[in-house]
């Protein structure tokens, strides 16, 4: 065995996030840590990394106990970590990114040729090519990941500690990334692998724990296992399979045409875009992130005002109109980053939920506090928003009950038209679950919503139809029925549709 | 024309660079760091003080300079562990530091000498001049470099020193590292407190250089709120260099110019405080030109979190 943690215990106030949780891993193993949000797997691996000190508990390296009392001590030990957040610097090239901490010397001086040799050297003997003088702001996330990788190696890993590493990747980045693991655990290496994505970790690991609450549900082969009984041991109860089920296709919401958008830069943000969403239907925009989709979003919701074109609402021209003003009209919008966008950190709950609900919960321009206090707490309970009470403030939320407040607010607008935005980036399975089902049952309500995601599987199930984004331009729309994730890889790395 | 730009001109201009150039360098290092040294003009002005004064104790411009230097590092270090150790604003410790430095020289102007606004004694020996052996022969070129205040030279030779340290020395590359990502630097084993702390000291050692220059080169007296702003133009220096000391170099240099011609041009019955616009307009100008270039924004940009 080489790597054994043993009945760790680990408690943040009165919560336990981590509660007597045991976790093996052999030599040349890709063991994958799964579990919804806050159920204890990042405390877990930030203890083994010496960011976090266990209450109680042991590690044993090759079966000697070990203690880590700070990165250094894990790097020491030959564990290395990736995090979800790129630790990478952006204005330095790939080489000195992959070296830092350990620079080739020539006397005072950096051997910056050496570290490129180095660098080199690594990536042939690991299979994973990179050009060794590229800044790594220049480079794709997927390439980013991988110097990450190299920079562990190179800092003498045995055991890869991987946190969501596939969450900013293109489907075809995330193949990569996935074939990369399976070779370096063939030469030995071996992995941790937290992730939230039970398709890849069945398809990349060879043994699954499962964690509840800070503690381990199960520990099964990969081979033997499933998404149902993964999901079923994550969340403790059976997931409703959700259907779309046929509705009549009304009148036009919301109309695009024709909207572009400069921006300063040489190459235009948004191109000639033109498209509508209706009734009863749920347009998904695919894309790789950074291809024009954020843009899209601010002109439709009036943070920014287009170019060219025009965008109605209702019929409505509402193109450069302020945000009040098309909120007014008839939208709500589930914004893509919650934290800029969504919510203030700094207010509670129920005033976070207040947000944009303040006309209607006024007299004579004082706030009506109770009613307020009634309609969050509604939204509370209705979602199972896991809260201290409505005066936390929404920092303390995790992400996911952050966002599940975030779409209660904006479902409760009752708008025609509603943008959602990456509902569901960094959400657990149980909140996935319940947003996905009140976004269909918005729609058999009648309502159009504009679906933006950069996760294809979120876009395939909810969607009736499907647009693809590419530098601004959108370069294909498919039909739910037609759509395959194939077919929609194709299109958002830039190949021509085949119809 | 020709009694406008002659070589006594840019000769001057030379004069005025080494104070704005010294305090940007100390600019420069903390911006690579992730300080944004608004203190500037508070530390010159405090070794501006300390260097008059220990020459006035000591009757050495050698010592003068030393207690310059020491009395600017220890108002940095008052930054250095506000911003660093406290996690205080450093921006609002800057100031602070610039209207304590003021106060400060004020008070002690008077508690120390014994007058109110400017101190000078004419037997006071300030910065010694030298001449460039050979240089100083060639016809235009020898009015031009010759003969200056030695900080001058010692400020050139601190630039090509500091762009050697940042670029090619391992112990640079980390510093740079510190400063782009200091959540980064961290994981990887970078002490990156330590870094800023010997950045900002850095930054108080040319700060201290710069003072000395200002009240023991250029003239040899110390008047209340001498460094007139400099500190800011030297902030602004920083910017426009994009905290490349060789970057930094030429914006001083060109700051330095603006400033000897405003005084020229008082020489052409322009009115003074006209005059004295020139370097600030040409500042808001320079700001204009470079608004989208600073490096610390790409860095920023690049480094938002993508939740």
């Amino acid at each position: 065995m080489l790597l054994e943690m043993d009945a760790i215990t680990k408690s943040y106030g009165s919560v336990a996030a981590n509660k007597g949780v045991s976790f093996k891993l052999r030599k040349g193993e890709v063991h994958a840590l799964v579990g919804e949000n806050g159920a204890g797997k990042t405390t877990l691996m930030r203890i083994l990394y010496g960011m976090e000190t266990p209450d109680s508990g042991m590690i044993k390296l090759n079966g000697r106990p070990v203690s880590m009392n700070s990165p250094m001590d894990a790097i020491r030990n030959g564990i290395g970590m990736v995090h979800q957040h790129f630790m990478l610097f952006s204005s330095f090239t790939v080489a000195e990114n992959i070296v830092i901490g350990r620079e080739p010397e020539k006397g005072v001086l950096f051997d910056r040729k050496a570290a490129a040799a180095e660098t080199v050297k690594l990536s042939e003997q690991y299979g994973m090519p990179v050009d060794p003088w590229k800044k790594v702001g220049e480079c794709p996330l997927g390439v980013q990941q991988r110097i990450e990788i190299l920079k562990v190696l190179y800092q003498g890993a045995e055991v890869i500690i991987l946190d969501e590493p596939t969450g900013v990747l293109t489907p075809l980045e995330v193949k990569e990334l996935l074939l990369a693991i399976r070779q370096l655990a063939d030469q030995g290496k071996s992995f941790i692998l937290i992730s939230h994505k039970l398709n890849e970790v069945l398809e990349v690991a060879d043994v699954i724990t499962v964690l509840r609450d800070g503690e381990v549900t199960g520990t099964v082969k990969a081979s033997e296992s499933n998404e149902e009984q993964l999901s079923r041991m994550m969340v403790g109860r059976n997931l409703v399979q959700q259907a779309r089920a046929g509705i009549q296709i009304g009148k036009p919401v919301l109309e695009l045409a024709g909207i572009g958008l400069k921006g300063g830069k040489a190459k235009a943000l948004l191109d000639n875009i033109t498209f509508s969403v209706r009734e009863g239907e749920i347009v998904g925009i695919a894309g790789i992130s950074g291809n024009g989709q954020s843009e899209l979003l601010q002109v439709i919701s009036g943070l920014c005002a287009p170019d060219s074109g025009s965008v109605k609402l209702q019929g409505k021209e509402v193109a450069g109109s302020p945000v009040h003003a098309i909120r007014s009209a008839g939208m709500a919008h589930i914004p893509e980053d919650r934290y800029q966008w969504g919510v203030s950190k700094d207010a509670t709950v129920a005033e976070n939920g207040l947000m944009g609900h303040t006309k209607r919960h006024q007299r004579l321009g004082i706030l009506e506090r109770k009613d307020i206090r009634a309609m969050v707490g509604e939204w509370v309970s209705r979602f199972g928003i896991k809260t201290g009470s409505l005066a936390t403030k929404a920092q303390h939320l995790s992400g996911g009950n952050l966002q599940k407040l975030i779409v209660a607010r904006e479902l409760a607008q009752e708008t025609p038209f509603l943008i959602a935005a990456e509902p569901t980036r960094g959400v657990d399975v149980g909140a996935m679950e319940m947003i996905h089902g009140e976004l269909l049952r918005r729609r058999q309500e009648g309502g159009a919503i504009l679906l933006v995601s950069s996760e294809l599987s979120e876009v395939l199930k909810l969607s009736d139809r499907i647009l693809v984004m590419l530098e601004g331009k959108m370069v294909g729309e498919l039909s739910a029925e037609a759509a395959t994730e194939e077919k929609i890889s194709l299109l958002m790395a830039g190949g021509k549709a085949v119809v | 024309m020709d009694q406008l730009f002659d070589v006594s001109l840019f000769a001057s201009a030379l004069r005025m660079l080494a104070p704005i150039l010294l305090a940007a360098l100390g600019g420069a290092i903390c911006a690579r760091v992730g300080l944004f040294n608004v203190g500037l003009e508070g530390l010159m002005l405090v070794g501006a003080f300390a260097a008059i004064a220990g020459n006035y104790w000591t009757g050495s411009v050698a010592a003068g300079v030393l207690l310059a230097m020491i009395c600017s590092v220890l108002f940095s270090l008052l930054l250095g562990y506000m911003s660093i150790h406290l996690k205080a604003n450093v921006i609002v410790v800057g100031i602070a530091l610039n209207f304590l430095a003021l106060g400060l020289t004020t008070f002690a102007l008077r508690a120390i000498f014994n007058v109110k606004g400017a101190y000078y004694d004419k037997n006071m020996k300030g910065l010694p001049k030298w001449d460039i052996p050979l240089i100083k022969d060639i016809p235009w070129l020898g009015d031009l470099l010759s003969g200056h205040s030695i900080l001058i030279y010692i400020s050139i030779l601190i630039v090509i020193g500091l762009q050697f340290y940042l670029f090619k020395t391992v112990s640079g590359f980390r510093l740079l590292a510190a400063g782009e990502n200091p959540t980064a630097a961290r994981s990887l084993g970078i002490k990156v407190s330590r870094i800023q702390y010997g950045a900002v000291l850095m930054s108080g050692v040319l700060c201290g250089l710069a003072g000395a220059q200002l009240s023991l080169g250029n003239v040899t007296m110390f008047t209340e709120g001498m460094t007139d702003g400099r500190g800011f133009i030297a902030l602004v220096a920083t910017m426009l260099g994009q905290s490349n000391p060789l970057g930094v170099a030429a914006a001083s240099l060109l700051f330095g110019f603006m400033e000897s011609l405003s005084i020229r041009l008082q020489g052409f019955a322009l009115p003074t405080h006209f005059t004295m616009m020139v370097p600030y307009v040409v500042t808001l100008i320079a700001m204009f030109f470079f608004k989208d270039k600073g490096y610390l924004q790409e860095a920023r940009k690049s480094n938002e979190s993508s939740r």
